[in-house]
């Protein structure tokens, strides 16, 4: 479809110049002035649309191109393409300062219609939008029976309401408003004659006979949307114009007025309407046309919901069905709004509605908008929204995650609806299970939502356990493959991922034996329990390569990301500790999805720092478990950014300063851990199996074991003994092939500043454990604090005054 | 309502990175109105706005087919369909919706709602409020009359230079950006319409 040819055509049109671009326009010019505009000028104009649009800068064309152009516009009698291509071209150059086009050549109102499309795309830089829509209410208000078709009318008015709320007077609204309610409700119930039937047509084509319904039964009711014929007459096309702007129409002319937002107590006006409101409907009285309009708006809708429930017999009226129930719930929450007497016929109607589509799948769409109207009125109604809910986060996601719509509008009901659940939000919070089901399978679009709607669903009950789905999300989104692929087969194409084969992980799925996990990781609710998931990890892995589990496994960080600046806000010191623990537990264990564990390590570290910045005693409440973390070396190598991490956090933090409950014997024992690793970093020989350590960690654990030193200060010698022996090394050429060059440097260097630095313990101690007085006067945090630039200063000025200093 | 419509390359999924996604057709209904900025706005720089809020629209939809493709599993898009008499399977074409943050790169936030058919991706955008059911079964209603009536599956064809059709289309099922309530007879019935106006 886009071959080469065509990426040349818009390339030709691009590079065109402007001495050929104006003889192109004269040629169009003239063509346009003929009489007859034949399929030549239609085709210069596609040619000349492609050139105006194929570019976003501008192109000038000549005047009377453009004068000729909006004179064709308004001719009136000229063939359709070539009108739309002039305001096709004219909208495309908009918005432009060199328009003379105006609403009063018009002769027909398609043109009208054209002439507004243009208009309207001008920025609205000379109030086109008020005058385009005064012409078009003139139009409207001109009632001769065979006037314009003004079914071209309405949805300029519709975009013009939208683009500027204030634009139409009071009188004007009214008038809509009552010309609405006629073709509404009172449009014609027999079907069109066909447009050819004229002056040789018979006397049964003349009575083409009643609308049907969409599954052929003849129609019981007033016109709408879902009755079909084979004809149409202009007040049926007008009715379904009407319908398809009415929600629009209703929010803008409503008592609040356009642009005010609903308030909350709505729904004490709504209880003690309730108890003052009779059953029985308002047709027969007269009503002022705004009231009026909203009345058959709820009646519009109640057939819509009736004739909803046949089975129609195209499968585009089907899906049609549904979309009008969406709005049919739509427009009866904006009318709830509006006048709550509404409320009470609404709530049977609709209660009733719930029930019909809970137990069926394709209407599971429908099922979002009928919870928020429980959600916003349930309040005064006194519906039971459990049960409502309980339906729609229980089973809807657990059965339907894998499809991308329903996945999107589920979050986006969860995001823009969170002000509704008040009191109730455990619902959601306990929810999260079922939730990331969507994320886990359809992570590029979903994402952003959820980093935006994690804030609401972390809580402090079940903090740890999100933060254990979230390292488990790819594992989810490949243990969710499997389900659908143990799921009997549906009708259409499988939802899984056809190219990857994995029988053996589709056993380990059937396996009794690891029921127990599986069913924890597809849990739809909180359980308040937290399972260790790694035989899951070893028995997935074949499934790791897989692309969803990759796209999924990209979004993870992010998440955490999100996932801890929401619950800093809200952690206990204890809860702190408990997800300390947790990072450090779960660094080790994770899916080995390819650069998924790297990235996790870069996030937990860093994550980690963040909070023992927030709360500097938990290193020495955790001091066991550090210890107990830093002692396992085998994991050094895989993460040397958590192991990175660690070791700073305890050389800043564990000290007196940081916490009165520290003792010189966990210094000591910190000390010993930290050079049996370090002895044990460097001394291993790289190889296959255990690649080499970074450098970073062999500075950082000597930066830490001085700053230790300086606190407990018999550690001193044994210090300076190891910077020396860490100098040597560096220095030898065998250091180098670990290393790289720069690493050795760095750490001779560092080892060289440190056993400087050393040499004078009080300033020692003042440089590597600064007291909080003077810490807190640091004005801003940049370069020229850290740590590094102090130790070479020191040991600059210790170098020069070698000569000077003993020993 | 629909703020634009838009037509757009998709390039297969495992291709090398030959070329870059180009914007085919787009309509943008009305214009996004800029009640709070004082400057004075050159008409050409709004425009080129526009584009560009257009074009990365574009882009987003062209990844987000990718990565759904990749993620099922399916063989990378044909360029050139089997034959030009197959009905192309719109139930079976990748589709989804995102939604775009307020002032990225539209002013209000918005939703997307894309469609994927062959070689080509169809996107709607919408107002956060709209109705998505009906937006997507309009889109798939555009996407499929577009490939009738332009013969979008018959080898060297393209759409660049009959955008009359694509206008006339647009005028008739998606007038000025409103979604319209269609059932399978009044299709017809603007199909018929169009056909007339617009001979094959």
């Amino acid at each position: 479809m886009f071959t080469a040819g065509a990426e040349s055509l818009l390339q030709q049109a691009r590079e065109i110049q402007a001495e050929e671009l104006r003889k192109f326009c004269s040629r169009v010019s003239k063509l346009l002035r003929e009489e007859d505009l034949g399929p030549d000028a239609v085709d210069c104009l596609r040619r000349l649309f492609l050139i105006v649009s194929a570019t976003k800068y501008n192109r000038r064309l000549d005047k009377t191109c453009v004068d000729l152009l909006q004179a064709t516009l308004c001719l009136p009698v000229c063939p359709e393409p070539l009108q739309v291509l002039c305001a096709a071209i004219l909208r495309e150059m908009s918005p432009s300062d060199s328009l003379t086009l105006s609403c009063d050549h018009t002769q027909s109102t398609r043109q009208l219609s054209l002439v507004a499309s243009v208009l309207l795309a001008q920025d609205d830089r000379t109030e086109e939008v008020r005058t385009v829509a005064q012409h078009i209410l003139r139009a409207l208000e001109s009632r001769q029976p065979e006037g314009p078709s003004l079914r071209h009318l309405l949805p300029v008015i519709s975009k013009v309401v939208g683009l500027s709320p204030g634009v139409l007077q009071e009188d004007q609204t009214t008038l809509l408003s009552k010309r609405l309610t006629d073709w509404l409700r009172y449009a014609s119930v027999q079907q069109g004659l066909p447009h050819s039937s004229g002056f040789f047509s018979t006397a049964r084509a003349r009575q083409p006979g009643p609308i049907t319904e969409v599954d052929g039964a003849v129609a019981t009711d007033f016109f709408t949307v879902l009755s079909t014929g084979h004809h149409f007459t202009e007040d049926q096309w007008l009715n379904v114009q009407a319908f398809s702007m009415l929600r629009a129409w209703l929010q803008h002319s409503g008592p609040e007025g356009p642009g005010a937002p609903d308030t909350d107590d709505k729904s004490e006006l709504e209880g003690s309407t309730l108890s003052v409101i009779s059953a029985t409907s308002a047709a027969g009285r007269l009503l002022p046309p705004r009231e009026r309009l909203r009345e058959v708006a709820f009646e519009y809708c109640q057939r819509l919901i009736e004739q909803s429930t046949r089975r129609a017999l195209r499968k585009g009226d089907s899906d049609l069905q549904k979309a009008c129930l969406v709005e049919a719930v739509l427009v009866l929450d904006v009318l709830c709004r509006q006048d709550p007497s509404f409320l009470y016929r609404t709530l049977s109607c609709l209660k009733a509605l719930h029930g019909r589509l809970s137990g069926d799948p394709a209407c599971v769409r429908v099922l979002l908008p009928l919870a928020r109207f429980f959600l916003t009125h349930g309040e005064a109604a006194a519906v039971d929204s459990e049960a409502v809910y309980q339906h729609l986060f229980t089973r809807v996601p657990a059965e339907l995650f894998h499809s991308p719509m329903l996945a999107f509008e589920f979050v986006q009901f969860c995001r823009d609806n969170l002000h509704l659940f008040g009191g109730n939000l455990s619902i959601l919070t306990l929810s999260f299970p079922n939730l990331f089901k969507f994320l886990a399978w359809n992570s590029p679009a979903l994402t952003a939502e959820f980093v935006a709607l994690l804030p609401a669903l972390v809580d402090a009950s079940t903090a740890v356990e999100m933060l254990h789905a979230l390292l488990d999300l790819p594992c989810l989104t490949a243990a969710l493959d499997l389900q659908l692929r143990s799921w009997p087969a549906p009708s259409e194409r499988p939802l899984w991922d056809t190219s990857l084969r994995s029988p053996s992980c589709l056993e380990a799925f059937r396996d009794p034996q690891f029921q127990g996990l599986f069913r924890h990781l597809l849990r739809p609710k909180a359980s308040g329990t937290t399972e260790r998931l790694a035989p899951l990890h070893q028995l997935l892995q074949p499934m790791a390569s897989c692309a969803r589990v990759a796209q999924c496994a990209e979004a993870v960080p992010t998440l955490l990301h999100a996932f801890f600046s929401a619950v800093t806000q809200i952690a206990s010191g204890a809860l702190t500790n408990q997800l300390v623990l947790l990072l450090l537990e779960r660094s080790d264990s994770l899916y080995r999805v390819p650069q998924f564990e790297a990235r996790v390590h870069r996030v937990l570290s860093s994550q980690f720092l963040a909070l023992c910045k927030l709360k500097p005693s938990l290193v020495v409440e955790l001091a066991r478990h550090l210890l107990e973390f830093l002692g396992s070396v085998s994991g050094v190598h895989s993460r040397a950014s958590m192991v990175t991490g660690v070791v700073w956090a305890v050389g800043e933090y564990l000290s007196v300063t940081y916490d009165r409950r520290c003792t010189v014997e966990q210094i000591n024992k910190f000390f010993e851990a930290l050079e049996a690793l370090l002895f044990e970093v460097t001394q291993s020989r790289p190889s296959a199996a255990l690649p080499k350590c970074p450098p970073q960690v062999v500075t950082v654990l000597m930066t830490t074991l001085t700053k230790l030193a300086s606190r407990s200060q018999d550690l001193i010698p044994r210090v300076s003994l190891l910077l020396s022996k860490m100098r040597t090394l560096a220095q030898s050429p065998a250091a180098s092939s670990p290393h790289g060059d720069e690493g050795a440097e760095a750490i001779h260097t560092r080892a060289t500043e440190l056993l400087n630095l050393l040499k004078m313990p009080s300033v020692a101690q003042f440089v590597l454990t600064p007291s909080t007085e003077v810490c807190s006067p640091r004005y801003h945090r940049d370069v020229n604090t850290a740590l590094p630039l102090a130790l070479r200063t020191v040991s600059r000025l210790v170098e020069k005054e070698a000569g000077l200093l003993p020993g | 309502m629909v703020h634009a419509f838009l037509i757009h390359t998709l390039r297969a999924p495992h291709a090398e990175d030959t070329g870059l996604c180009r914007v085919l057709y787009s309509c943008v209904f009305g214009a996004e109105k800029s009640p709070d900025d004082p400057r004075p706005h050159g008409a050409e720089r709004d425009r080129l706005l526009r584009k560009e809020q257009i074009l990365a629209v574009a882009r987003q939809v062209e990844s987000m087919c990718r990565l759904q493709l990749q993620a099922s599993g399916r063989p990378p898009m044909d360029l050139q369909p089997q034959s030009s008499d197959e009905p192309v399977p719109l139930h079976e074409a990748p589709r989804g919706a995102f939604r775009l943050a307020a002032g990225d790169p539209f002013q209000e936030p918005r939703t997307v709602v894309w469609l994927g058919v062959l070689s080509l991706g169809f996107a709607l955008v919408l107002d956060t409020h709209d109705n998505l059911l009906l937006a997507e079964g309009t889109l798939r209603l555009l996407a499929r009359l577009l490939v009738d009536h332009l013969r979008l599956l018959a080898p060297g064809a393209n759409l660049l230079l009959r955008a009359d059709r694509v206008e006339g289309i647009l005028t008739r099922f998606l007038p000025h950006g409103q979604l319209l309530f269609l059932n399978d007879q009044f299709v017809q019935g603007l199909e018929k319409e169009f056909s007339a106006a617009w001979p094959r």
